[in-house]
């Protein structure tokens, strides 16, 4: 194995998931570095849940390969076991056993010696905050408790890589903020996480992430590098009657998008179809309405790899957008 | 290994402390089904209402209704004043059968004791209009074919001596509730059994619960054990409360040894709780595996022996029933409570328990896939 290989928590190569016709996963090629947050970003059914479950040994491939953590998949599942972590999407522990008696449970499983078990669990009760619910039914917490103990299980065992898939989708903000500081200390001490989101601003704090969308991987990157990349010009109008001007730029060919974003109309507008100068290009199309030139955010740069948000543009097909990949 | 089964052990039986409702069952089930069984089924009928057709109306045929009414076989509800109304009733099931008793009655009793007890010579007194249909009725009314005469005739009778004498061992007094109580053994361990386990893998799939277990290093097999194993203890508990009141309530009595009857229970806990895991692997929800069960269960009561004698029946249901524990421990368990056997002579099902455990551990175990597609 080359040293490369040894810095990289997983490895894929050309990871494809056929399920009957539909393609869940398509060709999928991964490098995440050890240490890191690395983030899969995509819409509901963009092969998010699929790739992490691939990666865990839950689903065979069809095709291609994943070194994960020196271990080959598929062929290698039951070797990781010890080394993985992995919090699902919906809340999987025992909604009829207390806190403690899942922790206790999950320390079982993993065969931690009694006595370190013991130590361990305060120490995650504590550090997640659930002193008060030791003895509280799990399925009578409430979304963010149930969340910090679904955390608290997956990293028991002290896994080197952590699978979190959605992890936030049932908490309000405050509590999606604590819990990413959780995720940066886990990090901090040596932890390799890989989550999947679809809020933007989740996106934004990993150091790396992919954008997947159908199945397919469409830009991977660190967000600053993403952004910097984008293939369009952001242009913000203000201005009168934006929700007519929105339909009638939707025509556009080089645009790719119109999205209202309060008063203002965000407009995403192709770079490599011959426009050099954005605002003057719009400048006759908008009218008197007041033009600014605005800094790229992570939805654009979503918005510009997955064609999704556009406004009925048949043009902006996926397909003909280049996949920026930045080192 | 045996931490990782160990977690699933602890795990289940606290689940299971928490599920009142699943709790309550375990216990209520054997005394209810006992009670109901208990009094209900009863191969041996009594009282069944009778009609009487009484064309002579003389002392002698007042008698002899006396003496079929003191056997408690039937009891007279209804008198009719022909063969024909007689049938009607018993059409409408007012009655099960109809005492018929010609106008030449004493005449024929007459002719009976001048002919002594010379069967060729003596002639019917009556007749029995029996509705038919029902084989345990028709056959106790047959029991009363023959009629002590000796009150009626005033006369010392001389009994015929029978051809062979029958003498009943182990239950002396043919009462059903005596091999009812260790056969209902094995019916409400298959039910309980099969139905806990067999809705065990699926609960934690349609919960959610089985993602998160295989991505931890436990086995198949190992979680296929710790799910067995809180319910032996549940199953032993069972045992003990139906052989319990068994014997507080019908007075059934334990004549073998009670340790050979915990080895015959255990194997036949131990097959009937993987059955339920192979039902469990292929149920895709809770009620797939309740349906299954009954798929089970029914052939279980019917076919093992604990209403109908397992050797009366035709060659391929008896294939099918040795395919069911419940069969081979219907019959240890009579063998070992009702006759004291020893449980080295009943080697034949012992094995064929521990041949249906061990296959269906392997195929449970090979069917859970650790994997979600």
């Amino acid at each position: 194995m080359t040293r490369r290989a040894t810095e990289l928590a997983v490895e894929a190569r050309g990871l494809t998931l056929r399920f009957g016709d539909t393609l869940a996963v398509n060709n999928l090629d991964l490098a995440i570095p050890r240490r890191s947050i690395y983030g899969f970003l995509g819409p509901n059914g963009s092969g998010k849940s699929s790739s992490i479950r691939i990666l865990t040994g839950l689903l065979k491939p069809s095709s291609g390969q994943a070194v994960v953590l020196g271990e080959t998949l598929p062929g290698g599942e039951e070797k990781l076991r010890l080394r993985i972590g992995y919090m699902t999407q919906k809340f999987s522990l025992y909604d009829n056993l207390t806190v403690q008696e899942n922790l206790d449970f999950v320390a079982r499983i993993y065969g931690v010696p009694r006595t370190q078990a013991k130590q361990r669990r305060e120490e995650l009760i504590s550090v997640y905050e659930l002193s008060g619910q030791r003895r509280q039914l799990a399925g009578s917490m409430s979304g963010g408790q149930k969340q910090r103990l679904a955390l608290a299980a997956a990293t028991l065992h002290k896994p080197e890589l952590l699978f979190l898939d959605e992890p936030t989708s049932a908490v309000d903000p405050e509590n999606r903020r604590e819990f990413w500081e959780r995720l940066f200390d886990l990090c901090d001490s040596g932890t390799t996480i890989l989550v999947s989101t679809h809020y933007m601003d989740e996106a934004e704090r990993c150091h790396r992430l992919a954008i997947l969308d159908q199945g397919v991987k469409r830009a991977d990157g660190s967000p600053q590098a993403l952004m910097n990349a984008m293939n369009a010009w952001v242009v913000e109008v203000a201005g009168d009657n934006l929700r007519e001007l929105k339909a009638a730029l939707g025509r556009e060919p080089l645009v790719l998008s119109a999205a209202q974003i309060g008063a203002r109309l965000r407009v995403l507008i192709y770079k490599q179809r011959g426009i050099t100068e954005p605002l003057q290009w719009l400048q006759s199309r908008v009218g008197t309405r007041t033009l600014e030139l605005a800094r790229p955010s992570l939805e654009d740069v979503f918005v510009s790899c997955t064609g999704t948000h556009r406004v009925n543009a048949p043009h902006a097909e996926p397909s003909d957008v280049e996949p920026p990949h930045v080192e | 290994m045996w931490n990782r089964v160990w977690a699933i052990v602890v795990k289940e039986l606290r689940q299971l402390s928490r599920d009142r409702m699943s709790f309550g069952l375990i216990v209520m089930i054997p005394l209810i089904q006992l009670t109901l069984f208990g009094y209900a089924i009863n191969t041996d009928a009594r009282l069944l209402p009778a009609g009487i057709v009484d064309m002579e109306q003389s002392s002698y045929s007042r008698a002899l209704v006396q003496a079929v009414e003191a056997s408690q076989v039937v009891r007279f509800t209804a008198q009719y004043a022909s063969v024909i109304e007689a049938e009607a009733a018993i059409t409408r099931g007012e009655v099960k059968a109809v005492l018929y008793l010609p106008s030449d009655m004493d005449g024929r009793l007459l002719r009976r004791r001048a002919a002594g007890e010379n069967p060729a010579l003596s002639e019917p007194l009556g007749q029995w209009l029996v509705d038919g249909s029902d084989t345990v009725v028709a056959g106790s009314i047959r029991g009363l074919r023959n009629m002590p005469l000796q009150e009626m005739l005033d006369q010392p009778f001389v009994a015929s001596s029978p051809t062979l004498e029958v003498v009943q061992y182990f239950n002396p007094e043919q009462r059903t509730v005596v091999n009812i109580v260790p056969g209902l053994l094995g019916i409400i361990l298959t039910m309980t059994m099969v139905l806990f386990t067999s809705a065990a893998i699926v609960r934690e799939r349609e919960q959610g619960n089985i993602e998160f277990l295989i991505t931890t290093p436990v086995q198949p097999f190992e979680l296929m054990l710790g799910k067995i194993v809180p319910y032996v203890l549940v199953g032993f508990v069972q045992i003990a409360i139906i052989l319990g009141a068994g014997n507080l309530i019908f007075e059934v009595p334990v004549r073998g040894r009670l340790d050979y009857l915990a080895m015959a229970a255990m194997l036949f806990i131990l097959a009937s709780l993987s059955l339920g895991l192979v039902i469990s692997t292929i149920a895709k929800t809770q009620l797939q595996a309740m349906q299954m069960t009954v798929f089970v269960l029914l052939p279980s009561i019917l076919l093992s022996g604990f209403m109908f004698p397992f050797e009366a029946m035709p060659g391929p249901a008896q294939t099918i029933a040795e395919m069911l524990p419940a069969t081979h421990f219907m019959r240890m368990a009579r063998a070992i409570i009702l006759r004291d056997a020893d449980i080295f002579s009943l080697q034949y099902d012992a094995l064929a328990l521990l041949a249906i455990t061990a296959v269906g551990l392997a195929i449970a175990s090979s069917r859970f896939s650790k994997r979600l597609n």
